[in-house]
């Protein structure tokens, strides 16, 4: 006996409804504002992909993509390599292992705009214990009107900040790798170099992706470390693609091109998040 | 070839992981280290590589003393249990790889690599990664990895206890011949008993530490030199219970006892312990064999044989007896003592009488 009805389809309404209210109506709300031109009163009218050429056109847009793509991998650069570097140095058993994750964790429960605030006083040239003492080096140093300066203190804080994400994830790599896979390297007579190009790296591999995939994408959308430090400046070079769409939403109102330019921004990140991932899992998929 | 410990012991903190030790393997045939996990066969073999140092005592290959000696320099070779390769190396590169490290010329790679993996029945997985593998395939690498060192001590630490059943027969089989005339000394460590028969060759007892005897595979097995090895080298497990000879009887309990013949009849009256090898405790009596009445608690069932564990007396035995024998759990079943099969031990656990 089989009875058939849709009873079932109640089931999934609790998903679909929530899936509607934190991803759909939002996006579409974007998609809506993207393609019309607005003003008060609620009145829209039709604009097509008017506020996608501008914005793809706009020499502002494009010096703020090359600006983030800059700082996105000058990060990765430096996070990566470090990252793994620390974690090959800490201990992998004993009573130091705690005290090390422990501190390792330390910033990553910062809250963010904390990390702004800390640091804004941090570098101060007048009074930041790091300022002072970069410009008691005879460096002169001040990142609220050297764009170099700012630059330098925006990526340090990003370093300090979130090293220790790739730290923990690589440690977490390194500590599941058995102990036969070194014994059997000592027994080859393998180097240290060749202990890490050939068992550490290669056990390493899926958590670096992870870790690449987690810093790449949350420095792209990097904006509350940087708007609270230097709020973009000085001028406009720390403006990054997060702090130029908000200024242009709201400091402008100007919702159909942020809302354009939001599309767009999704559509970079996503796209470079899967190239990477491809070119990551590439051998395994071979 | 010959590796030689002498008075070897390994101390970690407070624990004594080995107890003094001496032992001397030679090249003929497999040397089996048999013991429960625990019982020190890694520590030991870990000792034999240098991958650990003794903490006091020698070891020595060919005479020459390599204590202290780190692994690469004492040429030898080790295949874990779990597959160890190089995860991003082809097969012909993990194989190739301890060559490389000595620096052979490309050439001899290539003989060398091709002759072991044809061995090893690799030839079609040259170009692939250990993660492309299965599990045989994976340990055939390690082992192809062994052999094509050339190493003077080859070490294999329960290098099937990962594979599935059928695989781990199909290479347990090739392994002696794979090993044979290779001028090695085979070190071989297994938690089984049946594997240490089937491989044949030397094997030693190991139990908490200590080796409990050393010494050609069927006669440690036939002739256990005290209650400790015969209980290593037993599965399932031998039936061990204090017995008393009086008046030329042995007499286990109550109304169940047995004309001492054999080599008991020569010892003197006293308290023994009795060790019963399950295949001698039988569902079946025959002529001569001493009735056990007991109550069957589990029953196991391999097809080709069948196990009942039962209690007797408050103390649980073991029967095994071949085909499928229909047990209730439960209940009440008599069971036989093949008594020629009895080893008798001193208070001691010193073999008495076999």
């Amino acid at each position: 006996m089989k009875t058939e009805n849709q009873k079932a389809w109640f089931l999934v309404l609790p998903v679909i409804a929530l899936v509607a209210f934190n991803a759909l109506v939002p996006l579409m709300t974007v998609v809506n504002y993207s393609v019309q031109e607005t003003f008060g009163n609620n009145i829209f009218l039709w604009s097509g992909v008017r506020w996608f050429e501008e914005i793809l056109a706009s020499e502002r847009f494009h010096a703020a993509l090359t600006r983030q793509l800059i700082f996105t991998a000058t990060i990765l650069a430096i996070e990566i390599p470090l990252g793994v570097a620390i974690a090959l140095a800490m201990p992998r058993k004993g009573p130091w292992v705690p005290v090390c994750l422990v501190l390792m964790a330390l910033p990553l429960l910062i809250p963010w705009n904390v990390v702004g605030s800390m640091w804004n006083i941090f570098a101060l040239p007048d009074i930041g214990l790091l300022g002072k003492g970069i410009n008691a080096l005879g460096i002169d140093y001040n990142y609220t009107q050297q764009p170099v300066a700012a630059w330098f203190t925006v990526i340090l804080m990003d370093v300090w900040h979130w090293t220790s994400l790739v730290v923990l994830l690589a440690y977490a790599g390194l500590i599941s790798i058995p102990d036969a896979y070194y014994q059997a390297a000592r027994i080859d007579g393998a180097r240290p170099w060749a202990v890490f190009r050939h068992i550490q790296l290669p056990k390493m591999k899926k958590v670096l992706t992870i870790a690449v995939l987690l810093r790449f994408m949350d420095s792209f959308m990097i904006y509350t470390e940087p708007s609270v430090l230097t709020g973009g400046g000085p001028g406009n070079s720390t403006t990054f693609l997060s702090i130029d769409l908000v200024k242009i939403a709201l400091g402008q109102f100007d919702l159909g091109p942020a809302a354009a330019m939001s599309l767009i921004y999704f559509l970079i990140t996503l796209l470079v998040s899967w190239v990477f991932y491809t070119l990551m899992t590439k051998d395994e998929a071979e | 070839m010959t590796l030689e410990l002498k008075n070897v012991v390994k101390r970690v903190g407070a624990e004594t992981h080995i107890h003094e030790t001496s032992l001397r393997l030679a090249e003929t045939g497999f040397n089996v280290l048999l013991g429960a996990t625990g019982a020190g066969k890694t520590t030991l073999i870990k000792l034999m590589a240098g991958l650990e140092q003794p903490t006091s005592g020698q070891i020595l290959f060919n005479g020459e003393d390599v204590t202290g000696m780190s692994p690469q320099r004492r040429n030898v070779s080790l295949v874990h249990q779990f597959f160890i390769n190089y995860p991003n190396m082809t097969v012909f590169e993990n194989i190739a790889s301890p060559l490389r490290v000595a620096r052979v010329s490309a050439a001899e790679i290539r003989r060398r690599v091709g002759e072991t993996a044809d061995l090893l029945k690799l030839t079609p997985m040259l170009g692939r990664r250990p993660s492309e593998l299965s599990g045989g395939q994976q340990q055939r690498t390690a082992l192809a990895r062994a052999i094509v060192k050339d190493s003077g001590l080859v070490l294999l630490d329960e290098p099937l206890a990962n594979l599935d059943y059928k695989l781990r027969e199909e290479l347990r089989d090739q392994l002696p011949q794979l090993f044979a005339d290779r001028g090695a000394v085979v070190v071989y460590a297994t938690s089984e008993p049946s594997e240490a028969l089937l491989l044949g060759g030397h094997t030693a007892t190991m139990s908490k530490g200590r080796i409990t005897q050393f010494g050609e595979t069927p006669v440690a097995y036939r002739q256990p030199r005290n209650l400790e090895t015969a209980e290593v080298f037993s599965d399932p497990p031998i039936n061990a219970a204090p017995v008393a000879k009086r008046d030329g009887r042995i007499h286990l309990d109550e109304g169940v006892d047995w004309s001492a013949t054999g080599a008991i009849a020569g010892a003197p009256d006293g308290d023994y312990t009795v060790g019963v090898r399950p295949h001698f405790v039988t569902p079946h009596g025959g002529e001569g064999a001493v009735r056990l009445k007991g109550r069957v608690l589990v029953t196991e069932l391999s097809g080709s044989e069948s196990v009942a564990h039962f209690d007797m007396g408050g103390r649980t035995w073991v029967a095994q007896s071949h085909g499928v024998h229909p047990y209730q759990v439960g209940a009440g079943h008599d069971f036989f003592i093949d008594t020629s099969g009895c080893l008798y031990f001193g208070a001691d656990g010193a073999l008495v009488a076999a």
